[in-house]
Order: structure tokens, then C-alpha cells, then sequence
């Protein structure tokens, strides 16, 4: 089963519930998708045993072969070739790696080379088979590191997803393929808001969903007047604790302060079973 | 006129709070929201639409059934997974066009992608300029950069002195859309170690672009060490620490009426904040 984790908003406590969640399973995979803000290493602390780089696809121009038609140019859609007199200039920040140029080039002047933008680790932190992967400082497009962190997925294995915050492309590339998504939000009106735009996410990929109230009681009843209005299972409420702030802080998970959350999360793991099973949680539209 | 963009790598360190408070204090500005993805500014600066219009970041294809003779060869071109049994999936989609240009029965054409919207609004602190992606659609970067550029031109048309921007969680595409030309960022970090580690990387990227960088450490009372180790990683870096906001529940409060923690009453968290606010305003002009 994967069970991805997102939020909207960012620093609702994604990471802190993931992880948790993954240390009351027992044996389980856990993929950290937050790609350009990898934190969950800081709580698992696995031992890193290989590593690999990312590569995207991007056009290599032979200059000795290009008669400067501009073929290239008009058909990549993100303008990263242009043909200035004599010469081809490559935005690679732009690049999708689509193909389009060294498919239409009739000199057969690009080729298909690569380029490195970013990591992936792999190790072990217990009984957790940790993935992790890093966008290098200064690229644009984190989706090719997190389908590279996705391919490692072992079907045979309980699956956690730790997702980027957000509601566009790397949030929906991280939750794409899940059994279940997890939305862990906050009782605040900007929890709220951005929790209704994932909700819409999900919805629209046809995931089955809860939620998940962390810090509750610092705000108001917004979040659980909502689930109840739309009928979206509410998981579980995690009251504000100072305790938990401050081992957060320091990089101890929730359940090491209070290992009973283990036996609800267990519990809570298999209440997820239930509702993909029965898809009582698919609220579609 | 200046451009001062307020970042954090991580999410939920409190920039949305900053930003609305920077917004009551200065005078002369244009407030622009770059989070397109999960905005949230607007729960704040309540703002009265003035103008409203289409976005449209990209192209997407449609195949005429009646033309295609199921070939196959788009299927296998496409580098994006996105044509599964002679169908386009929207969400995998980027808009290369590459399917359109390989098809021999020219049974596929590109047309143009709605993917959000943008608004120019008017609100008690000054003109905003904001947008919303559209359910699970990608170019949330060319979005921001449509909103940056919006609000560089109203800002040239009222002869505005400052463009204040609320920048998204991450370091990727929108990010790095958010803080291109901006005349300084603003870091807003928490001193915990997934705080710093992220702080670290979005500073990277800051300092790749070129642009100058001031650090604030909000919720500084929640782990006084870290606090330190942040204060000396700025030192080493001669980066400027502009201050530290204490922790306290009023923040929250101050959301729920929809007012920033200058107009709400929030301790000494509005003194803070006002201070630092004096030490940004000086370093913007």
C-alpha cells in the first residue's frame, strides 16, 4: 500500500507525521519527495549506503553540423533554443527534455545529451528502506528528482510518501499512483485554505483522502466544520504540545516523546486499509 | 523602486504573517502574492478585485479520433508518459508538442492551456497583484513571473516605491521566478534543524542569483540553541540578522481576525516585528 503525505500549506507537520507513521509500521519504504527541502534524514538518521545522480535529457548541438534553419527554436514550446545568426544558445533552466529538437533537426545536428540536476540516496534507518531525493541549488524543475525517488517503489512493501507543500506539480507528482493521501493541516484560516486546494488535487486525481489535525486547539473549528460539511474523513487531531515542538526541534520524532502514538498510528494505518477498501473516503467529483 | 521578496525554503516559518505586517507598515507599495499555489495573503489584506483575467502558461494537445489510425508512434515519442491507449492525460502533460509534430496522420493539434488566473486588487494597505493556479495544473513559475511582472508595471504607472513580495515554500521554479531581479530577499527561518537545513539551501540559491540577503528567526524562544547556531551561521556569512520574533499564541489570534500582528495586539511580537521592519525599510532604500 502507498500512503502519500501532503498538505497545501507547508510546515503543518508533514514530515513529523510521516515519519512517525513509518516508525510504527515496522518494515516499510519511506520516500522523502520534498526534493528541494529533503528534512526526514534529520529524523530517521539512515545510514546512506548508495548514491546516484539525476539526470534530465537535454539537447547536444554539433556546431560543425548546424546550417542555422531554427528548426530547433520553433518547436521546443518552452523557448529554451534560440538560433541567434551563427550561433545556438541552450537555456538549460528552461529545458523540459522533451525531444522536440533533436527529433526535427534535419542535419542531425542534436543529439541527446544529459544533465545532472540532482541526488538520490538510498540506506537504512531500522527497519525502514529510506529513499531520498535533493534538488541540486539553482535548477528549476524538481519533478524529474521525484519520479527518480518514485521508480525505487517496491510494491511488495507498506509505502510512505513524505510530499512537498504546495498544490502544483511537484505535489501532484509525489501523490500520483498513492492508495491514500494524508493531508495534515493546522486549525488556522490559512490551514484551511490551502487545505480545500489540496483537497481539490486529490479529488481531481481520484485519490481516496483524510485529514490530519496537527497542532489542534491553537486556532479555530474551520478544519473540522469543513471535513464534516464535505464528509472527508477526519484521521486524527494531534494537540499543540510544547514538548513535541521543542523535540522537533532538535530532530526527535513525535513517537520517541510519546511512544504510545505508535499503538494509535498502527491503528490508524489500518483504519486507511478500510477506508481504500471500502472507498468510503473517495469523495469524487 | 525596489523589490524585497520574502522567502524561507521551508514552509510555515511565517512569511505570509511577515509579509502582511510589512504591508501595514510601508507606504507607497505594490504588494504582490507569488505563492500562486497555496496563497494565502488575501485571508489577511481582504482584497477588492478590481481586475481579473485569464492565464493561460501553456499548450495542450487534443487528438482527433477519426484521423488517428492508432500508430502508436506519440505513445512512444512522448517523454512525459502522458498518452496511455490513445489518450492525453492532462496532469502528465507539459506542453511540448512534440506528439502533434511526430503524428503522420497530423491527427493531433496543440491548442492553448487555461492554468490559472491573475487579479489586481485594491486593499486597505495598497494595490496587490495575486493569482490562482488552476486545479492540478503545472507553470506555477510562468504564473509568478506574470504576477512580478504585473506588479513591476503598476508599480512604474502609480511611481510606487517598493514591490513587496510573499514568495513560496522550496527552491524550485517558483521560488527562483519570485526572487529573479528582486533587490533583496528577506529569509524567515525557525530554530529547529529542519529550519536551518532549509535555510541553508535557500540562501544558496539567493546567493546563486546574485541578490543580497537579510535573515529573521521567527519563534526564536521555541529552541534557544539552535537559535544560536543560526545566529553564528549568519555571522559567518555576513549575512545580516534583522531579528527575532518570540513565539506567542496571539499570532494565530491575529489570523483568525483577519489582521497582521502590527494591527492586532501580539506583544512583543508586533514590537519585534516593527523593528524589523525599520531595518529592512533601510537597507530597501
Amino acid at each position: 500500500m502507498i500512503v502519500s503525505i501532503a498538505s497545501g500549506k507547508g510546515g503543518t507537520g508533514k514530515t513529523t507525521f510521516a515519519v512517525s507513521l513509518a516508525l510504527s509500521l515496522g518494515e516499510a519504504q519511506f520516500l522523502d519527495c520534498d526534493v528541494e527541502e529533503p528534512n526526514a534524514s534529520i529524523f530517521l538518521k539512515p545510514a546512506i549506503e548508495k548514491r546516484r545522480p539525476v539526470s534530465v535529457p537535454e539537447p547536444w548541438v554539433d556546431v560543425s553540423k548546424c546550417n542555422h534553419c531554427g528548426e530547433c527554436a520553433k518547436i521546443c514550446a518552452y523557448h529554451a533554443i534560440a538560433v541567434f545568426g551563427k550561433s545556438v544558445l541552450i537555456f538549460h533552466e528552461l529545458c523540459h527534455g522533451c525531444g522536440g529538437c533533436w527529433l526535427i533537426c534535419p542535419e542531425k545536428a542534436i543529439k541527446e545529451g544529459k544533465r545532472e540536476v540532482g541526488v538520490i540516496e538510498e540506506g537504512k534507518a531500522g527497519f525502514i528502506h529510506f529513499i531520498q531525493g535533493t534538488l541540486r541549488v539553482g535548477e528549476h524543475m524538481a519533478t524529474p528528482v521525484i519520479k527518480a525517488v518514485k521508480s525505487m517503489i517496491q510494491k511488495d512493501m507498506d509505502v510512505i510518501i513524505d510530499a512537498p507543500p504546495g498544490t502544483s506539480c511537484p505535489m501532484i507528482e509525489s501523490v500520483k499512483g498513492s492508495d491514500f493521501v494524508c493531508l495534515v493541516t493546522e486549525p488556522t484560516p490559512f490551514g484551511l485554505n490551502d487545505l480545500k486546494l489540496a483537497i481539490e488535487v486529490v479529488r481531481k486525481l481520484r485519490i481516496p483522502h483524510g485529514v490530519i489535525i496537527n497542532c489542534d486547539g491553537i486556532g479555530d473549528n474551520g478544519v473540522k466544520d469543513y471535513c464534516e460539511k464535505e464528509n472527508i474523513p477526519l484521521l486524527l487531531s494531534i494537540p499543540w504540545d510544547r514538548q513535541i515542538a521543542e523535540a522537533y526541534s532538535r530532530g526527535i520524532p513525535a513517537v520517541a516523546v510519546f511512544p504510545d502514538l505508535k499503538v494509535r498510528l498502527r491503528s490508524l494505518f489500518q483504519e486507511i486499509t478500510g477506508l481504500i477498501h471500502n472507498r468510503k473516503a473517495v469523495v469524487c467529483t | 523602486m525596489k523589490q524585497l521578496t520574502i522567502i524561507s525554503g521551508k514552509g510555515g516559518t511565517g512569511k505570509t504573517t511577515l509579509t502582511a505586517a510589512f504591508a501595514h507598515l510601508a507606504t507607497n507599495l505594490v504588494i504582490a502574492d507569488c505563492d500562486v499555489d497555496a496563497a494565502d495573503l488575501h485571508l489577511i489584506l481582504t482584497p477588492t478585485m478590481i481586475k481579473e483575467e485569464l492565464f493561460y502558461g501553456g499548450r495542450a494537445p487534443s487528438i482527433d479520433s477519426e484521423r488517428c489510425t492508432q500508430c502508436g508512434l506519440c505513445e512512444e515519442t512522448c517523454r512525459f508518459g502522458a498518452i496511455r491507449a490513445f489518450q492525453v492525460d492532462p496532469i502528465s502533460c507539459e506542453g511540448c508538442g512534440v506528439c502533434a509534430y511526430i503524428c503522420p496522420e497530423k491527427a493531433i493539434t496543440m491548442h492553448p492551456k487555461l492554468s490559472g488566473y491573475w487579479f489586481i486588487s485594491e486593499t486597505r494597505e495598497g494595490p496587490m497583484v495575486h493569482a490562482r493556479l488552476d486545479i492540478a495544473q503545472a507553470n506555477s513559475g510562468k504564473l509568478v513571473s506574470m504576477v512580478r511582472q504585473q506588479a513591476k508595471e503598476l508599480a512604474e504607472r502609480e511611481r510606487m516605491d517598493l514591490i513587496l513580495i510573499d514568495g513560496p515554500p522550496g527552491i524550485g521554479c517558483p521560488v527562483i521566478a519570485s526572487i529573479s531581479g528582486a533587490d533583496l530577499v528577506l529569509a524567515v527561518t525557525e530554530p529547529t534543524l529542519s529550519g536551518i537545513h532549509d535555510l541553508k539551501r535557500i540562501l544558496e540559491v539567493a546567493n546563486h542569483f546574485n541578490i543580497p540577503s537579510l535573515v529573521c528567526i521567527n519563534k526564536f524562544n521555541i529552541n534557544l540553541e539552535n537559535t544560536i547556531r543560526i545566529e553564528e551561521y549568519c555571522e559567518e556569512n555576513e549575512i545580516e540578522l534583522v531579528g527575532h520574533i518570540p513565539f506567542d499564541p496571539s499570532v494565530t489570534k491575529a489570523m483568525i481576525s483577519s489582521l497582521s500582528v502590527v494591527e492586532f495586539p501580539c506583544g512583543r511580537v508586533t514590537d519585534e516585528v516593527k523593528e524589523i521592519w525599520r531595518k529592512v525599510e533601510d537597507r530597501c532604500s
